[in-house]
């Protein structure tokens, strides 16, 4: 061992499981695939400059000046919401450290009993009443916790995430428990910009043609008329999925919770969230207080207290084989084995868990987000995925559904989400700009209510329901 | 047979984790912050009902106060969307500032009621708000019995 070893910080948020990427040392969290994102920001950027290039001086002279100062700051809001939105943790749940788990492992043992072998064991659910209402919280095979309720496991993340909407490429990043009001703040502020937008774009046409003839105004501002083309379909879209959301607020419902269908229906559980006054869910959900983080991503990689001379002097990166936060999935469950191959697995002694890690810790942080998985034992899906995943195309969709994970309960929401999103992903590449908005805002909703309410999938299948392109 | 250590140090020097003990969310009001204050039966011979209860019950009012749903949080809420919520990059949320009470209770529990009893709790949002994690912990001088019950998460102090 050499004598000096050159000791680094090593924050949190690089030893986090799961498919975000991390920007400026942990500040900023998004998800990995972030095209759509910027094409988003490029969009909203374009026309507002656009807009300040060729109608603005004309406006501020012949109108007024206070339409391009309202309009430069009804920008500045929504790309600060946008911002906010897509940096900002949604509400990601930590996963179970091996301890926690193990202790849930045992409490499921208790519970289920003896199941003879060849038979499958029981789903694992845990029932809760809220309210008066019985609520099934599912166990994450994933996170190794049973999902508090209305969170969600998104796959496209692979993070639980608490109070779960659906996750939004156009964002780049999950809607969450954290972050909803201000996706919410910015569908708004969009749909306003667009409106204020496309009023003046016409005001300013019309003003001008009377004075100069409309070929002649089209010659002088020739952006207008591409302003006027962006604007016309991002208003079907935006202003369709403001009043879609604003409907879900009035009601205390989630995306994932509409497109399930969880509250819907006789014969199942009504909403136990509602306080069955829209005024009272909406101040809930956009009033409420703010929600800290609990991953904590810029926190410093502890050593473990019990035997820290020894290893202060050896780089936490490498040598850290009971860091607190790192690599998280307890090893006692792989991900395709049943229950059953579990409870063999839960009777392997821990030192065993600790040389993959160990092994895994050491690799370098670049492939942070293959060794988890390789850990896992899930590593054919991850090499499968991770090249489809990076052309943003339909083929994600088609590969989780063939996924071992997957099972039959879950396959009609696949083939669901996976049509708007085919759809969503052949136009960006056929089209510039404008119909990936009108498609993004009439597939899902579409979608919606032809799927019939679904009944609860099997237990033991991932529930990773993400929303079409819209969101 | 209760291990007596004077401060949270002499715990942690002298002692060693035998297991750990995980409270569970309470889900019966719905998704805001509160844990169960069934008493688990590890702690039995460690720590007076009474107490541990006492402990979780302040915490859960914490949490409720934190997330209380009132003039004072639509009134920050309202402020900071009217400054496109950069205000909240100089001022503290009031969750915020209630996480660091609970933090400092926490911590003085520890020293005052749990450490001397051979207990530690975790803070919760240290777990993801999920569990309040309780050690147990042995004193490094008892054998036999703190053994078997170390079999599973001893390891884990390693």
């Amino acid at each position: 061992m050499s004598a000096v070893m050159i000791t680094r910080k090593v924050r949190k948020w690089e030893k986090l499981p799961g498919k975000n990427t991390f920007c400026c040392d942990g500040r900023v969290m998004m998800a990995r695939q972030k095209g759509v994102f910027y094409l988003t920001l490029f969009l909203i950027v374009g026309t507002c400059s656009l807009f300040f290039a060729f109608e603005c001086p004309y406006l501020a002279v012949h109108l007024s000046p206070s339409v391009p100062v309202f309009a430069i700051v009804l920008f500045f809001f929504v790309i600060a919401m946008l911002l906010r939105t897509s940096f900002s943790d949604p509400g990601v749940l930590p996963r179970a450290l091996p301890e926690e788990a193990t202790f849930i492992e045992m409490e499921i043992e208790a519970a289920n009993g003896n199941v003879p072998a060849g038979q499958r064991a029981p789903p694992r659910i845990r029932n809760v009443q809220i309210n008066n209402q019985i609520v099934k919280l599912k166990y994450c095979y994933t996170c190794k916790i049973f999902r508090p309720p209305r969170a969600s496991h998104c796959s496209i993340c692979d993070n639980c995430v608490d109070r779960f909407d659906h996750h939004c490429p156009w964002v780049g990043n999950c809607v969450g428990k954290r972050n909803y009001r201000y996706f919410y703040m910015f569908t708004l502020s969009l749909s306003l910009l667009t409106i204020y937008i496309f009023t003046f774009d016409i005001v300013h046409v019309v003003m001008r043609s009377v004075d100069k003839g409309f070929l002649n105004t089209l010659k002088e501002t020739p952006g207008t008329v591409l302003e006027v083309l962006v604007c016309f379909f991002t208003l079907w879209s935006v202003v369709g999925l403001t009043g879609f959301h604003t409907y879900l607020i009035s009601l205390n419902q989630t995306t994932n919770e509409d497109i399930k269908g969880s509250w819907s229906g006789k014969n199942r559980v009504q909403n136990p969230y509602s306080h069955k006054n829209c005024f009272k869910n909406c101040f809930e959900v956009l009033c409420g207080p703010t929600f800290p983080s609990v991953l904590d991503r810029r926190g410093l990689m502890q050593e473990d207290s019990s035997f820290s001379a020894a290893s202060a002097s050896l780089p936490p990166s490498r040598s850290n084989p009971v860091s607190q936060t790192t690599k998280t999935t307890a090893p006692l469950i792989r991900n395709e084995h049943t229950p059953d191959e579990a409870k063999r697995s839960i009777a392997a002694p821990e030192e065993k868990s600790y040389s993959p890690r160990e092994e895994n810790g050491s690799s370098p942080r670049e492939e942070k987000s293959s060794s988890p998985r390789e850990e896992k034992g899930s590593s054919p899906r991850e090499e499968k995925s991770s090249s489809p995943r990076e052309e943003k195309s339909s083929s994600p969709r088609e590969e989780k559904s063939s996924s071992p994970r997957e099972e039959k309960g879950s396959s009609p929401r696949e083939e669901k989400s996976s049509s708007p999103r085919e759809e969503k992903s052949s136009s960006p590449r056929e089209e510039k700009s404008s119909s990936p908005r009108e498609e993004k805002s009439s597939s899902p909703r579409e979608e919606t209510p032809k799927v019939p309410p679904l009944a609860s999938p099997e237990p033991d299948a991932e529930v990773s329901v993400t929303k079409g392109p819209a969101h | 047979m209760a291990t007596e250590f004077h401060n949270l140090q002499e715990l942690r020097h002298s002692a060693s984790l035998a297991n750990k003990v995980f409270i569970q969310r309470d889900y019966s009001e719905g998704t805001t912050c509160r844990f169960q204050t069934k008493f688990p039966s590890e702690l039995e011979s460690r720590i007076e009902r009474k107490l541990f209860e006492d402990t979780v019950k302040t915490l859960n009012n914490y949490y409720t106060e934190a997330e209380k749903i009132g003039g004072q949080s639509y009134l920050e809420g309202c402020l900071a969307c009217s400054t496109a919520y950069l205000i909240f990059l100089c001022m503290e949320t009031r969750y915020e500032k209630v996480l660091k009470k609970i933090s400092k209770y926490i911590q003085e529990q520890n020293e005052k009621i749990f450490a001397p009893r051979g207990l530690l709790i975790t803070d919760p949002i240290e777990r993801g708000m999920r569990v309040i994690e309780i050690s147990i912990y042995e004193d490094r001088g008892s054998s036999g019995s703190s053994s078997g019950s170390s079999s599973v998460s001893g390891s884990t102090a390693r």
